[in-house]
């Protein structure tokens, strides 16, 4: 057993806007520059979600003022479907990798990981610096391709070959915009992976005295799980990537077959295979899913165990709920495939293992609830939307169910309902953890409460929002709705389904100006909120026992000692209903 | 029980109770190996999808003669593998606090290591003036050229990458910086690009030997 090398001692923040606030080392402030860019980018993501679902309700209107803003793709004020396709890349790709892969680990996490393990910054202050500049190239890289000339990429965030591949003859915006697109994710994955490695590194050598695997909040086990499936996921993206680019300008042929006419002209390419892209960019594009939720799924637990005052049921039971969901997630990625042509015999056992993470999706669901069960439950805007968080995991992971059959599947493939399902688990469940981190987190972060009513009417509009918006889908999907489709007025069979369409644009309309009440209570709060104690919830992790915001190095200079597990509420012959972590208070068992 | 050990039993100390590390592993050799497990999946996804395009293509060339491209490889292979002993002398030299002889065996492995760059250009120029090219080749399938040059490319990439770290190492050693568990690390790297040219070497040059 080995000495941790750093020495404890006071850090004092550097002086200078620059090194303090852009390029800073500090953990804290890292984790803030990432949970900005998050919020830059869900709301462009959700105001180009706007504007395609405007087209799907009303195909034929004219949008005279959006014919000015976006003169090739809505020319004349009327949609192109080229540009429809355009609005769903940049919608999924940005909401994918720069808001659920880096809001709730790279952005709570980097702020809250150290913290909670009472560590005075990450294993690799300045490699953490470099990982949050990646990102943001990444990002602007990616905001480029949205306005690429010959128009954004439209391949959808799955980018599937040989249209992604091609090039320009493949159509528009399958020119420079493509390009950009695979080079942003490249530029992504070296950020997100480097990330991963620090992530890691700091849970396992940096955790104060005391602070054993076993004490650990459910939020560091969700972080730390997370980090080994971006470790593990992001390289093979990164191939493929490098792959793609390769086909794009390279000339290469990895994932173009042969004899393929496309636009009435031949490819002169041979001896690819798109399953090939598929198969790779699967492999990574299953454990991101749970790179998106299992965050959220720590960030419900711990709000759960503290607004209903009672310790996590079942805490061994949900981080190995936890890793199981990780490491099953690494070989389900052929049930994205079912209809690709890939035998069907290697379909029947992605099939199995699919289920199969049914179990310890259900082992966590329940625990929850029985967290919950008899509790003394406080309805604050955290609680609220970790509640949700439940309510919509199980509702996108009963549909999963369904999908992970080939023989439903084979029929909702590519149907609305396949929208539905992943908007509901990996979408809207994840948002959900990060708004209710949000919320738990804001004042210690910032120093300021958020202010409670208006959270409370946010999460209502928002609730019910996003349930008016998409479980409507999955009737579609079932009703045979295909996905994709930019117009679906001239398909006689789908008439009957377009009063949904526009019930459902107009519910996302309102959700969408709910987040107002969302971003109006952020920005009043981050000057004009009440101050924030350095405990408001009566909490019992480690970010509670330093002052809000916490000084630059945490602790003080002088690091925790830990003598508690992570949810010790309501403890029988304790002092308060709740034990601080570092609490040396002994508990003498009432008998 | 005495009082050490109550307050061990009440930290739930050990090697994973907290303050210590538990592999027994600065956080610098740490991140290494997780650096390195992800760098091997990069590697792992580009050399399965050369095996799913190599078994999907009945016309993939075999034009590697025994001489001169196998026995250049073979050369190549030396260089590198020769450079990773050095590398082992460089760590262990480093340990003994001789810094001396630690850069004399880093300037051994850099020297290795740009041999085989060397050799390495040679081959590529050797290629491309047969015909090779990413998107063709004289032979077959043009997946031939993309893959070979995909997958050395990217080797090459992280051997330039491992003499420019080496050499910085070894010009911080001769300054009296850098810690032994620095040096290391750095070997750690050199190693890890070596292995994967042990898987390179079979897949891409042995398994396209021309026979017949």
């Amino acid at each position: 057993m080995g000495e941790p090398t750093h020495a404890v001692h006071v850090h004092h923040a550097p002086k200078g806007f620059i090194r303090k606030y852009i390029f800073s080392t500090d953990h804290k402030v890292i984790g803030i520059q990432y949970y900005f860019l998050a919020l830059f980018s869900v709301v462009l993501g959700m105001l180009l979600s706007v504007l395609f679902r405007l087209h799907l309700a009303w195909p034929n209107a004219n949008w005279d003022l959006l014919g000015k803003l976006f003169p090739t793709g809505m020319a004349g004020g009327l949609m192109t479907p080229e540009f429809y396709l355009s609005l769903v890349t940049m919608h999924g790709t940005l909401m994918v990798f720069f808001v659920l892969t880096t809001a709730p680990q790279s952005g709570f996490g980097n702020y809250f990981l150290p913290i909670q393990i009472g560590a005075d910054d990450m294993a690799f202050p300045v490699l953490n610096m470099l990982s949050f500049w990646i990102t943001f190239v990444a990002l602007v890289v990616m905001v480029m391709a949205l306005f690429a000339t010959g128009g954004a990429p439209l391949s959808g965030w799955t980018a599937y070959p040989p249209l992604s591949a091609l090039g320009k003859i493949s159509g528009p915006g399958e020119g420079l915009g493509q390009t950009l697109w695979v080079i942003s994710l490249a530029i992504f994955c070296v950020g997100s992976l480097l990330g991963a490695l620090n992530f890691i590194t700091t849970t396992l050598n940096l955790r104060a005295k005391g602070m054993t695997l076993l004490r650990m909040p459910l939020t560091v086990w969700a972080w730390f799980t997370t980090s080994i499936l971006a470790l593990l996921a992001f390289p093979v993206l990164l191939a493929g990537g490098i792959l793609l680019v390769l086909d794009r300008v390279g000339g290469t042929s990895f994932f173009i077959p042969a004899g393929l006419v496309v636009n009435e002209q031949l490819v002169n390419h041979s001896g690819g295979s798109p399953l090939l892209w598929q198969h790779l960019f699967w492999f990574f594009g299953h454990p991101e899913v749970y790179i998106a939720i299992l965050p959220g799924m720590g960030v419900a637990s711990q709000l759960l165990s503290t607004f209903s005052r009672k310790p996590v049921f079942g805490y061994k039971a949900m981080f190995s709920a936890m890793l199981a969901i990780g490491f099953l997630g690494f070989f389900v990625w052929g049930h994205h495939m079912f209809i690709s042509g890939m035998s069907p015999y290697s379909a029947v056992a992605f099939s199995l293992l699919t289920l199969a993470i049914g179990v310890p999706s259900a082992i966590k669901t329940f625990n929850w609830l029985g967290t919950l069960w008899q509790g003394k439950i406080q309805f604050t805007s955290a609680m609220l939307f970790a509640i949700g968080f439940v309510s919509l995991f199980v509702t996108g992971g009963v549909s999963g169910i369904f999908l992970g059959q080939t023989s439903l599947d084979l029929y909702l493939h590519d149907t609305y309902f396949v929208v539905g399902h992943f908007h509901m688990i990996m979408g809207v469940a994840a948002l959900f953890g990060i708004f209710g981190a949000t919320y738990y987190w804001f004042p210690k972060m910032f120093g300021r409460m958020l202010n409670e009513p208006l959270g409370k009417i946010h999460f209502w509009f928002t609730f019910i929002g996003v349930n008016a918006i998409f479980f409507p889908m999955h009737i579609m999907g079932v009703a045979g709705h295909p996905r994709r489709y930019s117009d679906a007025s001239n398909f006689n069979y789908l008439s009957s389904m377009h009063p949904l369409h526009e019930f459902i644009t107009v519910a996302a309309i309102v959700t969408a100006t709910a987040q107002l009440f969302f971003l109006l209570n952020f920005f009043w709060s981050l000057w004009k909120g009440k101050k924030a104690e350095m405990n408001p919830w009566n909490a019992t992790t480690l970010e509670w026992t330093v002052p809000s915001p916490p000084p630059h190095d945490n602790f003080g200079g002088k690091l925790p000692v830990v003598y508690h597990g992570a949810y010790e509420y309501s403890v029988p012959g304790a002092k308060q209903d709740f034990i601080m972590q570092d609490s040396p208070e002994k508990i003498i068992e009432a008998t | 029980m005495s009082d050490a050990e109550v307050r061990v039993e009440a930290l739930g100390a050990g090697d994973w109770g907290g303050g210590s590390l538990p592999y027994a592993v600065g956080s610098k050799k740490f991140g290494m190996w997780l650096f390195i497990i992800s760098d091997a999946l990069t590697f792992s996804a580009l050399l399965i999808a050369y095996g799913y395009v190599r078994l999907a293509n009945k016309n993939w060339p075999e034009p590697f003669e025994f001489y001169p491209s196998l026995v250049t490889a073979t050369v190549m292979t030396l260089c590198l593998l020769s450079s990773s002993l050095t590398m082992v002398m460089a760590v262990a030299a480093r340990k003994r606090e001789d810094r001396p002889a630690t850069m004399k065996w880093l300037w051994a492995t850099i020297a290795g290591g740009l041999a085989f760059l060397v050799l390495h250009a040679n081959e590529w120029l050797k290629l491309i003036g047969e015909g090779m090219r990413p998107f063709s080749n004289p032979w077959g399938s043009p997946l031939f050229g993309a893959s070979f040059f995909t997958l050395t490319g990217l080797h090459m990439f992280h051997v330039v990458t491992g003499v420019c770290f080496l050499g910085v190492v070894a010009v911080a050693t001769g300054r009296g910086k850098f810690t032994s568990e620095d040096v290391e690390m750095s070997g750690l790297y050199w190693h890890f690009v070596d292995l994967v040219w042990m898987f390179i070497f079979p897949l891409v040059y042995v398994l396209s030997i021309h026979h017949g």
